[in-house]
């Protein structure tokens, strides 16, 4: 808080004001000031009771707002995390499931997922890095480049792929990398016995393709924001167009890149579906090993030792992945999407 | 208009559409439906003529929807759009590439399963974690047990009381595509080098612990069953230095073998008359050194939301005119004399379905303790995460 104590008359009112004032960085509360000049609170001093009125309806209104996602974040996400770190202390029942222990053996058998951890550690901040390649250039098109009068039509293309569910996406890729898809053209031209599907390229294809849209607007609505001006100003001066990329457009966009990779980079860690269809079961990703020990081992509490520690990885990257945002772009006005 | 006539008369048409749209709304029910409407009546009436309703008649309400789980490519669609034809009920159809998948649906609860095609060895399992209730055979006329074959159903009874149905017996094999692979294989160990040489990148194996972890075990020379730690971790050093050279982990091969992406894959016997029967040069092969025989069944858990239904398909299944058009479109052989009778002649004599009784000798049914034994459900995790 950046003001001292309140300095105002003492109405539950004012005290609001000014704390969210001060909350807000701003040096004084106009309003309050003018209210001390003219009215000397003219209000708290007629009636103790009206603030206090509009205090608690003020409450009510804030519980009715945050009520319903507060309840429904309490019953599907805290509840359930309470009970999976529960389930991680705890041990496999004889025919699978869950059975009350407390043990730390679940955390002590990490190791033994070294390779899915290591597997999506790689290829999450790797296909998210592709995405930000092929997004890019399409986002400045989009942006800069684009008759204004068709914008909205291209933005919106952007999202088509959202209106077709991603499994059957993902399916067809399984059939254009199939024997009978690219590898049958690349057969007619004399190569041979080319395999795409089942391999760690198949599914960083997999990842570009599904993800894109998600890379693609941070970046727009970044680029959309950069003042013209700017741009117009560095040609005056001399400057090419490449050294005006460079030392202006990049760098302002850059809060938009660092949503788009964090926010891509997040879901790829909890990534289970492009694995599964285009890795065949032999790329395997942590959120594969979560599915198998719920799905098929029935390894309860080793599967919440696992989850545990990927919402606790996750946790670590997205605050390392804001701070550097922050610290780039100069300014805490960086969100996701 | 006499006060006679107009509670006498038909339901008018306006009358109709009304309580047509109440029962699509979920307003009444079907019995208030059918009994206001007259409609109840004249079907009653028009069912006594032979001929008009051929649909056995059902003292339950059957519901509109049921589920069943299975396995993949297993049944005949015709015959659930038959089902559907005859009863108006409609099947969604749930498929699994392992008894454990199935086991852990069942255990965490709310499957929503009328039916399920659980495989023998782990029936057992299901009545003493009380997932599956005894069947009222009463209810499944069409099924006699006279007729069945004691080797394969013995297991669908425990202590003398029926919970599953026997659906079809089968084997664990290989099929090769003989275009791709030329060396002739014979066993497990053949398998395993092959997948390491002549098909680097191209065998699969199935995402399922009882035949993956089994199959490797047969080609080192241990029981399909073995739970002894040093062979299991025989067994896991071959798996882990075989995964690198695989095409996939799947149990839903069929797609990657018709589009010959893989060119072998560890294999059930229905999947390899299906192969064979649309590509010739897919061959399909027994393990001389042993592998699993087995037989899935059908059974009803405790959880049915819509029971009477399960009943029905299952009796609909039992019914031999009906299980001989998907013995012949599934490729399974069957457990049922009955069935057997009805057969054509290239589908008995066909050796991938009916195979010699001596190749069968090595084979072994999966044990109920692989199903819930701790160390193989994890050596099968490790295995497809190494």
């Amino acid at each position: 808080m950046r003001g001292a104590k309140p300095t105002g008359c003492g109405s539950p009112v004012c005290l609001t004001a000014h704390t969210l004032f001060s909350l807000l960085g701003r040096r004084e509360c106009g309003r309050h000031r003018a209210a001390q000049k003219f009215e000397r609170c003219r209000s708290y001093r007629k009636s103790k009771m009206k603030p206090m009125i509009t205090d608690r309806k003020r409450h009510l209104v804030t519980a009715a707002l945050v009520a319903p996602a507060g309840l429904w974040l309490l019953v599907f996400l805290v509840l359930p995390f309470m009970a999976m770190v529960v389930f991680s202390f705890g041990e496999r029942a004889p025919e699978g499931g869950y059975q009350a222990a407390f043990t730390f053996a679940q955390f002590a058998n990490l190791p033994s997922r070294a390779a899915a951890f290591w597997n999506t550690m790689m290829i999450a901040p790797v296909g998210a890095f592709l995405c930000l390649i092929v997004a890019y250039p399409v986002a400045y098109y989009l942006a800069i480049k684009s008759d204004p009068k068709y914008r909205l039509v291209l933005v919106s293309l952007v999202v088509v792929p959202f209106w077709t569910s991603l499994l059957v996406r993902t399916y067809a890729w399984m059939y254009i990398l199939g024997s009978r898809g690219i590898p049958n053209l690349l057969g007619m031209i004399g190569i041979e016995d080319i395999r795409l599907l089942n391999t760690p390229g198949a599914v960083l294809l997999g990842i570009v393709y599904g993800y894109l849209p998600l890379m693609i607007m941070p970046i727009y609505v970044s680029l959309e924001k950069l003042d013209r001006r700017l741009l117009e100003a560095s040609a005056d001066l001399g400057a090419k167009p490449v050294s005006t990329f460079f030392g202006i457009t990049l760098p302002l966009s850059l809060p938009g890149v660092m949503t788009g990779v964090a926010l891509v980079t997040i879901l790829l860690l909890g990534e289970y579906l492009i694995p599964q269809l285009l890795g065949g079961g032999k790329v395997f990703f942590i959120g594969n090993a979560l599915v198998d020990l719920f799905l098929q081992s029935r390894n309860w509490p080793f599967g919440s030792a696992i989850a545990v520690t990927l919402v606790v990885v996750v946790v670590i990257v997205l605050s390392v992945a804001m701070r550097i945002a922050w610290k780039v772009s100069g300014s805490r006005q960086v969100d996701l999407v | 208009m006499t006060k006679w006539y107009r509670e006498n008369a038909p339901i008018s048409a306006q009358n109709l559409t009304d309580e047509w749209m109440r029962l699509k709304r979920g307003s009444v029910t079907r019995r208030h439906f059918l009994g206001v409407t007259g409609l109840g009546l004249a079907a009653a009436v028009l069912a006594r003529q032979p001929g008009l309703f051929n649909s056995a008649a059902y003292a339950e309400d059957l519901g509109t929807t049921m589920s069943l789980a299975t396995w993949p490519n297993y049944h005949d669609p015709a015959t659930f759009e038959a089902f559907t034809a005859a009863t108006g009920v409609a099947v969604e159809v749930n498929v699994f590439g392992s008894n454990e998948e199935m086991l852990a649906k069942l255990q965490a609860g709310g499957t929503g399963w009328d039916l399920f095609v659980p495989t023998n060895y782990t029936i057992s399992t299901y009545v003493k974690l009380g997932l599956i209730a005894p069947l009222e055979l009463a209810k499944v006329p069409a099924f006699s047990q006279a007729t069945e074959s004691a080797r394969f159903t013995t297991e669908g009874a425990i202590d003398g009381t029926t919970y599953a149905l026997p659906k079809n017996w089968g084997t664990t094999g290989m099929a090769v595509n003989t275009s791709k692979i030329k060396t002739k294989l014979t066993s497990w160990k053949d398998f395993f080098e092959v997948a390491m040489t002549e098909a680097d990148g191209r065998a699969m194996v199935h995402d399922y612990q009882l035949t993956t972890i089994g199959s490797a075990l047969v080609s080192l020379g241990y029981s399909f069953n073995s739970i002894k730690p040093e062979e299991l971790a025989k067994a896991e050093e071959l798996l882990i230095k075989v995964k690198p050279h695989l095409y996939g982990i799947n149990s839903d091969y069929q797609p990657g073998m018709r589009a010959t992406d893989a060119w072998m894959t560890m294999c059930w016997t229905n999947d390899g008359a299906q192969l064979n029967r649309d590509m010739p040069e897919v061959a399909y092969i027994l393990g001389a050194d042993g592998g699993e025989i087995w037989t899935d069944f059908y059974a009803i858990p405790k959880s049915a939301a819509n029971k009477p239904a399960g009943y029905a398909l299952l009796d609909y299944l039992m019914t031999p005119e009906n299980a001989v058009k998907e013995h012949i479109a599934n490729g399974a052989p069957t457990t049922d004399s009955r069935v057997l009778a009805l057969l054509p002649a290239d589908v008995t004599s066909n050796k991938i379905v009916y195979p010699d009784e001596a190749s069968l000798t090595k084979l072994e049914f999966g044990a109920a303790v692989t199903l819930t034994d701790p160390a193989r459900a994890e050596l099968m995790a490790r295995f497809k995460s190494a």
